[in-house]
Formats: structure tokens, C-alpha cells, sequence
């Protein structure tokens, strides 16, 4: 690719895969990529690291001019040293003014790798990113201090101006088919891969179907659920929905449920398009990782609770009463 | 087996004042203490030690009040300390704070494991670790839940993935971050808390550390904090009105509107 030196520099965007599959989160990033990229008049790219990746064309349609297929130098491990040291090397190469990435496990892992090497800034889990107009900085807005502010960064010299993103906390815009764009192929150089981390095995003990992170439903439920047996009155729901089951802190905290479900500042981020928190009071460390959530539905007894005041939705009940008539009314629904 | 914890000093609770005219943060918290996931980071180096013998160093980096957070760390066992301060510091994002952190260790000299918290809960960015495992040169593995086996140069462990866990195997020396599953961090013996009081917390400056300050601290990160404000609650909400039986149809009402359902 040619430069031009007076060329602002492209919008990049790491799309995530999983399983051979585009994952969900990237189309968020592409509808905003393209969105920063109009702003700044120019160009935005997809980068992918997979073998046969499924769902390519669905970048394109989103917004991407071009998505550059990157053949994943350690399929098996898909080693996150091995994806940084190419990303660094394409990088050098094209030198996008912009990348962002999901905040997702691999990408905050990966991403700050790749920052290190090129001497750069990095915003974690973004939940805002605009263009200055004046400037042409990349604005990047993050929550911090336990949820209880939003800190707003910019990376004045340093290139690219790099961010990850909360999961899902960028709405995908509407895909057009019809749009054109381009799949560039990219063989790394066949080094020899020497991969310092080795995957053994995978445990698959959440015990459910849905992803958190990549869930349309999550249902979550806190200390008012009383003890561990009474998740099953959530879990309920949360099977007639097809929702991924979350949970508070201090029900990790007591042993109800794995840590793997807690949401919140020290457990996972979450943005579904619903999002149902079942006695919970809404402290800023648990709201700061749901806040994004298309719609909030929050069930508490407690009318000054503080969840009611980032629900978009909420019924002051107890619980036990609210949910199994919920879960009564959706599988009549659902049939 | 050395094992190296970084570990912050972070406000125990937050008391946010913002300058609105500037945007600036004017206080951020009190009752300091170390950041949650670091004493799970000390415990397990603690741990390691006691299966496999060598020393526990804890590193951190921050203003001289840190030196009681080091203190502490010694109560709790750990064998030395070292504060990286100087004013030059101030206001370093991941990226120099890092930097700064990789060059104390690298004075400390090679250790087998470096052992970072998964995030702080004030910065809330999780990148010191990796950011430090690139500058050190060495393997990587975020959010370890379990550390299984340690062997003849290299670690078998356990870390959060998004379908459950991963059992992965690192070679060492290397970098890992750890969530609070791993373990349940010790309280103080009286003889550490003795042991405490006496020790010397070695302090290193940047001239002392070899860093170019005009890479660190608010003007040379690569970041920069342009302003802090409130979040904002939404105003969209509406608490549901009428019969429970009444709310629930308004709510499906809503959710086929948005087209959930
Ligand atoms: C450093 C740090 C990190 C933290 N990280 C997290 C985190 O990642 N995630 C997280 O969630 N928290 C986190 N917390 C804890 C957080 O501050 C709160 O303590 C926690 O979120 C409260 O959980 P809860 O809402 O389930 O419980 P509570 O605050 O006890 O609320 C329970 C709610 O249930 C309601 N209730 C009780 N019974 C019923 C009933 N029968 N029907 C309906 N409603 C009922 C009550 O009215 C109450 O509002 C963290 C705290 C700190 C200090
Ligand atoms: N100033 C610091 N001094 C020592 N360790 C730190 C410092 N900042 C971050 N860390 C380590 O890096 C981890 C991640 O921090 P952060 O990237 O700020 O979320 C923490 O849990 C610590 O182990």
C-alpha cells in the first residue's frame, strides 16, 4: 500500500473470531470505526486472524473497505505473542492512525502487547470513543475509579491511537449487503512459531449454553436471592429466554455461584440488548459493567434502591413473586 | 522459584470531587490499602515459596505513602520491598507505568515469575501486566484462576476464557495476572507484623532506576487524561405502575416493541 504523507491514516479494527466465526462484538467496532473514519476522511480496515474465517462479508456490509485475512501463525494456540508480533509488523507497515479492539479476554491480553512494543497509549474498555473535530484526536471515554467517574483520554503523538472496547458497548448500525470492499490475504513471513504458552485444554464448566459476553439476554441475580438454591428461580428464566446467567459479587463471594458469572468492575462487562438484575441494589462497581445494556429490567423490593435509577424498566416486588410469573408469561409466549 | 509481585496502592474508598470549570479529578479517594487482586497475587507468590522455596520481592510503583501498602506486604510475608518513586512519576499512564516497573525488576534482578493483579480498582485497566511481560521479553497469560504445576522450567495453569477455563502451560520466566478465584489471601501473623515494623523498604529514584523522565509521569505517557466527569444515569427509566400481573404485561408489552421478544 502507498502512503500518501498528507493521508490521515487509516481506521483499524481487530476483528475477534472465534471457532472459525466472526465474533459479535466486531461488527459494534466496525459501525464506530466508520463512523471515526468519516469523521476523519478516510479509510476503514478489518484485521483478522484465522484460518477459513466465516462471516468476513458481514464486516464489509457493516462498514470495513477492506478486510485484511491474516493466517493465524499458531492455529491451535491462536497465541496471543504470535498475533501481537504480526499485528506489530503490519502496523509498522500501514500505519493506521486509529486500532481498536474488543475488550474481550484475548483482546485485553493481546492488546496491550502490541501497545507496549509500538511505545504507545492504550484506553481499556472504552465505552465512548469520538473525533475531535478540531484537534482530529481520538477522544476515548472509560469508566474508572470503581465506576464511580468517566475519565476522557486522548493520545496526542503517539500512533496509532489505540483503545479496546467494552464488549457490545458500541451498537452494530444496519448492514448493506450491496456494499464493496476488499479481502486482502496476509501470509506472515513463515517464521518459526515459538510459542511460550501452550493451550492443554479447554474446561467447559459454566455450565451453560450462552456466552456472557456475547449474550442478547443476560438475567443476574445479588444478595437477594437469600441463598445458593434460589439462583435455580433465576435460572429458570434465564433457560425459557435462552439468556446467560450472571451474578452479583456477593453471591460469588458466598459460594452460590463460580466467579466465572460475577459482572461487574472485578468480574466480567456486559452490554445485552436486555439485562435483568434480580435483587440487586445497583452498587457502581456492579452498574459500571451493565450500564450499557440496551434495556435494564431491574426487579428489587426496595424503591430507593439504585439500580432503579439505570433501569430502563423497573417492578418494586419481591423477587419471588416477580420472576417465576416472568418465566410463566415467557414460555406461554414462547409457546 | 523468585517470584516478583507488583503491587498498587489504591484508595479504599472513593470520596470523587471534580473541578467542573476544568474537569480535573481534585480527590479521588481515602482509607488506602493495596489493590484486592494484588493481595491474591501476593498469597499465591507466598504460596509458591512455601512449596518451592526461593523469596517473594514486592515491587511497586507510587508516592512515598505507598511504602505502608510494602509494609504491609512484608507482614504478610513477603521477604523484601521496593518502592519506585519520584515526583517525575506522576501522572504515568500503563504505558510508563510499566516502563517504570520493568526497570525495577530488571534491577531486582531475573526473576522465575512475575505475578501482576487482573486490574487496579482505580485505573480499572488490567494492561500493567501484559504491558510489562512485552517490555521484560517474556510469555504472558491473563487472569489465572489456578496454578496447577510448576515444573522444570515452565508453569501449568488454569485462567478464565469465555466458555469456562483454559488450562494452559507457560514457560518460565514469565508473566502472569490472577482474578480472586485463585485463592484467599492470608491475614498477618503477629511475628510478620513484628517483622514489618522493622523492615527497610529499599526506594529507588529515576536517576537510580535509569529512567529518562521525559518519557514518564503526565507529559511524557503516551496517554492523557483530557478531563473526568460524572457518569451519567440514564433518564430513561419508569418504575412500572399498577398490579404485579398488570406490570408484567406492560413489560412484555415493551420487550415486543423493542423487539426482544
Ligand atoms: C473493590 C470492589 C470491587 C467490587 N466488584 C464488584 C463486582 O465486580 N461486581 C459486583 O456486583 N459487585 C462488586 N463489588 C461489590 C459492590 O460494591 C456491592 O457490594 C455489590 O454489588 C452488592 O451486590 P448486591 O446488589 O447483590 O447486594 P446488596 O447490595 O445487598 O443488594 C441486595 C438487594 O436485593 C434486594 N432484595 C432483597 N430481597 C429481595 C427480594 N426477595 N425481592 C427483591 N429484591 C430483594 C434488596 O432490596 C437489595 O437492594 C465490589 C466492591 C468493591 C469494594
Ligand atoms: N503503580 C503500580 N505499581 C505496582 N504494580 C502496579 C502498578 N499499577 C499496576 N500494577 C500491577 O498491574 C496490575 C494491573 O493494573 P492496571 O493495569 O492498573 O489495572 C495490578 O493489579 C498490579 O499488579
Amino acid at each position: 500500500m502507498v502512503m500518501k504523507s498528507n493521508s490521515p491514516g487509516e481506521v483499524w479494527i481487530l476483528a475477534e473470531q472465534a471457532d472459525g466465526m466472526i465474533r459479535g462484538t466486531a461488527h459494534g467496532l466496525i459501525s464506530k470505526g466508520r463512523q471515526l473514519a468519516d469523521d476523519l476522511g478516510t479509510k476503514v480496515s478489518a484485521l483478522c486472524f484465522g484460518h477459513d474465517v466465516a462471516g468476513v462479508e458481514g464486516l464489509i456490509a457493516c462498514g470495513a473497505d477492506r478486510v485484511y485475512l491474516v493466517d493465524d501463525p499458531d492455529p491451535v494456540n491462536h497465541d496471543e505473542e504470535s498475533c501481537a508480533r504480526e499485528l506489530v509488523a503490519l502496523i509498522r507497515h500501514h500505519q493506521p492512525a486509529i486500532l481498536l479492539a474488543s475488550a474481550s479476554l484475548w483482546g485485553s491480553s493481546l492488546i496491550p502487547r502490541v501497545a507496549a512494543a509500538l511505545e504507545t497509549g492504550l484506553a481499556a474498555n472504552c465505552t465512548a470513543l469520538e473525533i475531535d473535530l478540531e484537534s482530529k484526536l481520538l477522544m476515548q471515554t472509560r469508566s474508572a475509579l470503581g465506576g464511580n467517574v468517566l475519565a476522557t483520554m486522548e493520545c496526542p503523538e503517539k500512533r496509532p491511537q489505540m483503545a479496546t472496547v467494552r464488549p457490545y458497548a458500541f451498537k452494530r448500525g444496519a448492514a448493506d449487503q450491496s456494499r464493496q470492499g476488499e479481502i486482502v490475504r496476509v501470509d506472515p513471513e513463515k517464521q518459526p512459531v515459538t510459542s511460550r504458552t501452550r493451550l492443554l485444554n479447554v474446561i467447559n464448566d459454566l455450565d451453560q449454553k450462552v456466552k456472557l459476553e456475547e449474550a442478547d439476554i443476560v438475567v443476574c441475580g445479588g444478595r437477594g436471592l437469600g441463598k445458593a438454591e434460589n439462583f435455580n428461580v433465576i435460572a429458570e428464566l434465564a433457560k425459557v429466554l435462552g439468556a446467560a446467567l450472571g451474578s452479583s459479587r456477593p453471591p460469588v463471594d458466598d459460594g452460590w455461584i463460580a466467579y466465572s458469572h460475577q459482572i461487574g468492575q472485578t468480574g466480567r462487562s456486559v452490554a445485552p440488548r436486555l439485562y435483568i438484575a434480580c435483587g440487586i441494589s445497583g452498587a457502581p462497581q456492579h452498574v459500571a459493567a451493565m450500564q450499557t445494556s440496551e434495556i435494564i429490567l431491574a426487579i428489587n423490593e426496595a424503591p430507593q434502591a439504585p439500580i432503579f435509577e439505570v433501569a430502563t424498566y423497573g417492578i418494586v416486588g419481591d423477587l419471588f413473586k416477580v420472576v417465576p410469573m416472568l418465566t410463566a408469561r415467557f414460555r406461554e409466549l414462547r409457546g | 522459584m523468585n517470584v516478583v509481585v507488583c503491587l498498587k496502592q489504591v484508595p479504599g474508598k472513593f470520596k470523587i470531587e471534580i473541578d467542573p470549570q476544568t474537569g480535573t479529578l481534585v480527590k479521588g479517594g481515602t482509607d488506602n490499602m493495596i489493590n484486592p487482586f494484588d493481595m491474591n497475587a501476593l498469597e499465591e507468590a507466598m504460596r509458591l515459596k512455601e512449596k518451592h522455596g526461593g523469596k517473594v520481592s514486592a515491587i511497586s510503583m507510587g508516592p512515598s505513602e505507598a511504602k505502608e501498602s510494602l509494609r504491609e506486604a512484608i507482614a504478610l510475608g513477603a521477604d523484601e520491598a521496593v518502592l519506585l518513586c519520584d515526583p517525575a512519576f506522576d501522572g504515568s499512564d500503563t504505558w510508563a507505568t510499566s516502563h517504570i516497573l520493568s526497570l525495577g525488576i530488571r534491577k531486582l534482578g531475573q526473576p522465575d515469575m512475575v505475578i501482576c493483579g487482573r486490574q487496579t480498582i482505580d485505573g480499572e485497566t488490567g494492561q500493567v501486566g501484559p504491558e510489562l511481560a512485552e517490555m521484560l521479553g517474556l510469555p504472558f497469560v491473563s487472569c489465572v484462576s489456578r496454578i496447577e504445576e510448576v515444573a522444570e522450567g515452565h508453569v501449568k495453569m488454569q485462567r478464565m476464557a469465555e466458555e469456562g477455563h483454559h488450562v494452559v502451560e507457560m514457560q518460565l520466566p514469565g508473566v502472569i495476572s490472577v482474578v480472586k478465584e485463585i485463592n484467599v489471601p492470608r491475614l498477618p501473623s503477629l511475628r510478620g507484623l513484628m517483622q514489618s515494623k522493622k523492615a527497610s523498604i529499599t526506594v529507588w529514584n529515576a536517576r537510580e532506576l535509569g529512567v529518562d523522565v521525559a518519557m514518564v509521569g503526565s507529559k511524557g505517557s503516551p496517554g492523557r487524561l483530557v478531563k473526568v466527569s460524572r457518569p451519567q444515569r440514564s433518564t430513561r427509566q419508569e418504575l412500572l405502575q399498577g398490579s404485579l400481573e398488570s406490570q408484567v404485561e406492560q413489560l412484555i408489552g415493551k420487550l415486543r416493541e423493542a423487539k426482544i421478544l
